[in-house]
């Protein structure tokens, strides 16, 4: 009963975050809003159990992302805002359109999955309690199975720090 | 009230999901579109999170670590690329951003 109340409110406030980052004239306030809805996501992974990501989502996201993300939008300083003209060859309709038909075939996928699979339906017991806490079992997963591709992650963050780095340099 | 199975989790996604979609698809501003694309990996993380919780296995969140990490090399190279843009054409604008169309 509890789950069910914090799961709407979240999936509420979520989605109508979202749908306000999309509809946002102004910039600033569209990444505002981006800010709300990681933050609402990551309450959501508390929700889930997965505590450690909640905090990545935090630090990395809401912290690290948006920052980035509201210092370009300063240093790009839009006197004269993109959708300010119209454009005619451009069908916003079109995509709206094709975006709800997506909505539709997930929505359809979903349903059609729930009702296969019995045993997947019901909630089997989350994580035993005895194992070990959240923390640990990620830690654990990442820095033996998927030590190899944890290393070739960090090598995919230093290429993009020196590629974001080389494309910011004024005398490109 | 039926209890929250991981279908409720599947479908909040997918709602996450077209909400970026739209937004990739109608708006006009890189850094919206940008914004939009984060929405969109978010989906896919929440997908990932809620059958760790089902299968009682913490890969899934293993892997959502990886879609942060790409997320945020997403975002480093396609803010360089509009600021460099944006120097040489002076707008964000991407109907205005044909340099690459034949």
């Amino acid at each position: 009963m509890g789950e069910a109340i914090a799961f709407y409110t979240l999936a509420a406030l979520i989605l109508g975050f979202a749908v306000l980052v999309i509809t946002a004239r102004n910039t600033v306030h569209s990444v505002l809003f981006l800010v709300a809805n990681f933050l609402f996501v990551a309450a959501l992974y508390v929700l889930l159990g997965a505590q450690f990501l909640a905090v990545i989502q935090v630090i990395v996201y809401a912290g690290g992302i948006v920052v980035l993300y509201l210092f370009v939008v300063m240093l790009v300083n839009l006197k004269r805002p993109p959708e300010a003209h119209r454009d005619r060859r451009r069908k916003a309709g079109l995509g709206l359109a094709f975006s709800l038909v997506i909505l539709a075939e997930v929505v359809a996928i979903a349903v059609f999955g729930l009702v296969q699979p019995a045993h997947l339906a019901a909630p089997k017991a989350p994580l035993p309690p005895e194992a070990a806490d959240n923390v640990q079992q990620v830690g654990w997963a990442l820095y033996t199975q998927y030590l190899v591709p944890f290393e070739v992650a960090s090598m995919l963050l230093l290429v993009a720090m020196v590629g974001a780095i080389v494309l910011a340099r004024r005398e490109l | 009230m039926t209890p929250i199975t991981p279908v409720h989790y599947i479908v909040l996604s997918a709602a996450l999901f077209t909400i970026g979609v739209i937004g990739v698809l109608v708006r006009r501003n890189v850094i919206v579109i940008l914004m939009s694309i984060e929405l969109i990996l978010n989906a896919v993380n929440i997908n990932l999170i809620a059958f760790s919780r089902q299968l009682g296995d913490p890969v899934g969140q293993v892997f959502a670590i990886f879609i942060i990490c790409v997320a945020a090399a997403e975002a480093a190279v396609g803010l360089g690329i509009i600021l460099a843009f944006y120097r040489n054409k002076e707008t964000v604008n991407i109907d205005e951003m044909s340099l690459m169309r034949w």
